[in-house]
């Protein structure tokens, strides 16, 4: 059988062919397959994949697995049960009352395959397997990452290198029969059937539909956890505070963690809350397909680039490889409200110093994906956006 | 005269020749045969005896070859000497979505140099799931000087350059129609290759590529094309420009739009509307892509006679489709994204009573947290309305036993019935059952039924019924269904006229393989990925059926003893000989 492919259950990988082999070299919750991110390389010399690619490895390092740990063995069991279409449980579309494993008892189970070595080829001509975006990500990406390659140089001592997560992870049967709600989002090959020429036609459409400004400005919100998602119109409200009681509202049902206003450092109880996910994070998906959290820019900027929206939950947010002293730091400086970028900076600039080193080791190795924005140093306030996306911030 | 009559005017075969002779001259014999059209009546008519057999091919002007490895171009030639039209077909309908590995073969050159050779007035090439090069299309343009139609559906292989190789030799070229392939797209300038003095052209399809082409020459080629009947454009050609060719070709029947968005001022518009409500003849409009709403009335004049309406690139909303549709009361094929959710379904149902085909594409195939698009209850509203539909292709999030039910049960006439519930082996979304019961039903009700697809939750139960009552089913597509080797055991015990199937990840094993060890020689093919198959299963398969292909396609790091991909067929060319090395024949 074809070696499983496997996503970040944040589900950002199916937005992107691009992202989805970044996603592979994380391995904070997702395993990936080292072989198609080198074929993706070696097909497109100029988004320079390869030389950020070898920079986060070292040889003989440990598996990140021991990172993992830290975060509990939550982490591990999840990772194993990646791979899989996850959306039986999340989406109710269904209705079903039992879980995704019991869905896929009766069949085979072995969905998951790998985009065998001709899908580079595919890639190459344009065809998108499995993400209806690819094709038009793959050309806005060559831009973030050519910017990046200078900073990568500075990507040094990166313990552990994905690749033997990876490995392992080849070796997980595809069958699995325990696909836990935070489930990556699996491409299977060739599923559904659609011909090639009207899933790259109908990616182009979509992302033109999206970028078109009517005069409502719907937006999906999705929460992990939550059975099914809402549209928002950002137009409606005028400033993050409304915006986010409505969130509240709308999501009432689902307990979102209450952020208390204890400035002082994180409390013991408030860094288990959030270790453990009852706290949430409200992130959004920006016009380049980037993964930010919300309150980062002014309002209008956000209303502007906001595609959707998702409600994470805190632990998830966690399981990205925030290093427990970041989080302590930023969400000491958090009142519970969004904050401004300026504070932002500051706070950035005050521990920076201290988070350099760690933030790179974690930061980095573990998902790829934030490591593209991390170091486009075009913009310090983008990078500093994206540093803020990874950590928990816990929302009203 | 049917055949039969004849045969039985006939004396017996095995009376002396004179006699004969004098009753019945080859000659008229080949005169009358030659009206049969269908492939299927030549067959038949060719297996009465030799006579017949010798008549008939001698008659026969063109040859549909449904798998190309079945036979080998030396063959047909030998048996056909007087073809002027060729329809080939390759690879196996799952490389639409990239489970053959690429360089798998059906490459179209081998038989343009016999052709060449044996058909020099080869006037007509339609292949679909090819692979051809540029070099074959020029080979092709050079070498065959009556060539008049080519029509590429699903082929890859080939660029653009290509194409300009065919327009700049063909002289009497009056179909060039690419469809939907894996073309490499270098530009438009091919369009620019038609001479001058070039006016032949009736069917001209190129909607499938995206480059900019020439506008003026395009406009200048079907200004001097008076014949020209089809015309679908690509998406670069603007509303504007749109006008200015319909202007010009008022005579067409099938027309492809080019985009359906710029903005338009209100004179634009209304010279549009003018310029297409002139085209008195067009039954067929395609094309739309990002059609908005408000350019549609445009269209309301054309839609009185349309009897085919293709919106499946335009994402149109309920209401918008509803508002179209009211236009459309003669409709019989309509093909939308599920953009138009269930309520634009229902103005379906209202509104167009003579429909006979519908499909419904998905819009956002892979983002899972839609939770709009199409249910059951469009499809069932459909069905309420139309009593005629008998194909339909469906992609769906969920469905019910019932609601499957209950549109048979309206449409009892279905030929081609495809389901695809999107998330593989989702059952029944409101009484968890599997969907094994719908499509009981549908092959109860159906007698009609010649292919199904299948998906959903199934377990052996359905295939049992698909064996039991599906008697004129040819084709069947399986995903992620079935239970144990017994259900593709009662397809194939049960479904006498199956031709082709097609399975992938299913839990069926080399007992079920074996158990259709006489069948497979009367079908077309069979496919079989991701299933319990193991290579000492299609070996023995091989070794019993020597006159079966057995072909097995490895996965890279998988198992030895696992057959991954199995393509069987039937062929009496013998074993392949250009299969690439991941492609073993057994």
């Amino acid at each position: 059988m074809s070696t499983p492919l496997e996503h970040d259950y944040i589900g950002l990988a199916e937005t992107s062919s691009m992202e989805r082999s970044s996603e592979k070299i994380s391995s904070s919750s997702s395993s990936s397959i080292p072989s198609n991110i080198e074929d993706k390389t070696t097909n497109n010399p100029s988004l320079n994949l390869k030389e950020t690619e070898l920079r986060l490895g070292l040889p003989g390092s440990e598996s990140p697995e021991r990172k993992l740990s830290l975060f509990g063995k939550d982490l591990e069991t999840n990772d194993k049960s990646n791979g899989f279409v996850g959306s039986p449980l999340k989406n109710l579309v269904s209705g079903a009352k039992r879980g995704f494993s019991d869905a896929i008892d009766g069949s085979n189970g072995k969905w998951v395959f790998a985009i065998n070595g001709k899908s580079d080829v595919e890639l190459g001509k344009g065809a998108v397997l499995a993400s209806p975006r690819g094709g038009l990500d793959s050309k806005t990406n060559p831009q973030q990452v050519r910017t990046s390659v200078p900073v990568m140089k500075e990507v040094v001592g990166v313990p552990q290198s994905p690749k033997p997560v990876q490995d392992k992870k080849n070796l997980v049967p595809p069958v699995n029969e325990h696909a836990s709600a935070p489930a990556a989002k699996a491409q299977v090959v060739g599923w559904p059937p659609i011909r090639s020429f009207r899933k790259n036609s109908m990616a182009s459409n979509l992302a033109k539909n999206s970028d078109e400004a009517a005069g409502c400005l719907y937006v999906k919100v999705s929460m992990d956890g939550a059975p099914y998602l809402r549209k928002v119109d950002l137009k409606t409200y005028n400033n993050y505070r409304e915006f986010s009681s409505a969130l509240e509202k709308m999501f009432s049902c689902f307990t979102i963690g209450q952020c208390g206003s204890n400035g002082d450092g994180l409390s013991e109880s408030r860094l288990m809350d959030l270790l453990h996910g009852s706290e949430y994070v409200l992130t959004y998906e920006d016009k380049d397909g980037d993964w930010m959290l919300v309150g980062d820019v002014p309002w209008e900027m956000f209303t502007d680039s906001c595609r959707r929206l998702r409600i994470m939950k805190g632990s998830e947010a966690i399981g990205l490889g925030i290093p427990e002293s970041i989080l302590i730091a930023y969400s000491s400086k958090s009142h519970g409200e969004m904050q401004e970028p300026e504070l932002m900076q500051k706070t950035w600039k005050k521990h920076r110093k201290l988070y350099s080193t760690t933030l790179y080791t974690y930061v980095c190795a573990f998902r790829y994906y934030s490591l593209m924005y991390l170091v486009e140093v075009r913009e310090k306030r983008d990078c500093i956006r994206q540093i803020m996306a990874l950590k928990t911030y816990p929302i009203i | 005269m049917e055949p039969s009559e004849l045969k039985r005017s006939k004396d017996s075969p095995n009376s002396d020749e004179s006699t004969r002779r004098s009753s019945f001259p080859d000659e008229v014999l080949e005169r009358v045969l030659s009206l049969l059209k269908t492939h299927r009546d030549r067959s038949s008519v060719s297996l009465v005896c030799k006579d017949w057999y010798n008549a008939e091919r001698w008659s026969r002007t063109h040859v549909f070859i449904g798998n190309c490895y079945s036979v080998s171009p030396e063959i047909v030639a030998r048996r056909f000497p007087k073809i002027r039209s060729v329809t080939l077909k390759g690879k196996p309908r799952f490389s639409d979505f990239n489970l053959v590995p690429e360089n798998w073969g059906a490459d179209i050159h081998a038989w343009l140099v016999v052709f060449a050779a044996k058909y020099p007035f080869l006037e007509e090439l339609r292949l679909k799931r090819m692979a051809i090069s540029d070099e074959s299309l020029e080979f092709l343009a050079v070498s065959f000087p009556n060539f008049k139609a080519l029509s590429l559906l699903s082929c890859d292989g080939f660029s653009t350059n290509g194409l300009a190789a065919i327009a700049t030799h063909c002289k009497n070229l009056t179909e060039l129609d690419i469809q939907e392939n894996g073309i490499d797209d270098k530009g438009g300038s091919w369009l620019s290759c038609f001479p001058e003095s070039f006016t032949s052209l009736e069917v001209l399809n190129f909607a499938n590529l995206s480059s900019d082409i020439n506008f003026d020459a395009l406009e200048r080629l079907v200004g001097r094309c008076k014949s020209m009947r089809v015309l679908k454009l690509n998406r670069s050609v603007s509303l504007e420009q749109l006008q200015r060719l319909l202007v010009n070709a008022p005579q067409l029947a099938e027309l492809g739009t080019g985009s359906f968005s710029e903005e338009l001022t209100f004179r634009q518009y209304v010279e549009l509307e003018s310029a297409l409500s002139n085209c008195k003849n067009m039954h067929t409009l395609s094309g739309l892509w990002d059609a908005k709403g408000i350019y549609l009335p445009a269209l309301y004049p054309v839609c009185t006679h349309l009897t085919f309406l293709n919106l499946s690139y335009a994402a149109l909303r309920s209401d918008e489709l509803a508002k179209l549709l009211a236009h459309c009361p003669r409709l019989k094929r309509l093909w939308v994204l599920d953009t138009v959710e269930d309520k634009g379904l229902e103005a379906v149902g209202l509104n167009c009573p003579l429909l006979e085909e519908l499909r419904v594409f998905p819009a956002d195939p892979f983002d899972e947290e839609i939770i709009h698009g199409v249910t059951e209850a469009g499809f069932v509203a459909v069905s309420f309305g139309c009593p005629r539909l008998h194909y339909v292709l469906y992609f769906c999030r969920q469905m019910t036993n019932a609601a499957v039910a209950t549109i048979v049960q309206n449409c009892p006439d279905f030929t081609h019935f495809r389901l695809c519930i999107m998330n593989p082996g989702q059952p029944d979304y409101i009484t968890n059952e599997p969907m094994d019961e719908a499509f009981g039903a549908v092959v109860k009700t159906c007698t009609k039924l010649q292919r199904l697809s299948v998906s959903g939750r199934l377990t052996d139960l359905t295939f049992e019924y698909i064996g039991r009552y599906a008697k004129n089913l040819e084709t069947l597509s399986v995903a992620f269904a079935g239970s144990s080797d017994w259900g593709m055991q009662c397809v194939m015990g049960g479904c006498s006229k199956l031709r082709k199937l097609e399975i992938r990840d299913c839990p069926f094993g080399n007992a079920a393989l074996l158990s259709g060890l006489e069948k497979y020689e009367s079908m077309r093919s069979l496919w079989m990925s991701a299933c319990n198959v193991t290579m000492n299963g299609c070996r023995l398969l091989a070794r019993e059926m020597p006159r079966l292909n057995v072909e097995v396609m490895k996965e890279d790091g998988s198992d030895d003893s696992q057959a991954d991909k199995v393509y069987v067929y039937r062929s009496i060319a013998g074993p392949r000989r250009d299969a690439p090395p991941s492609v073993l024949t057994l």
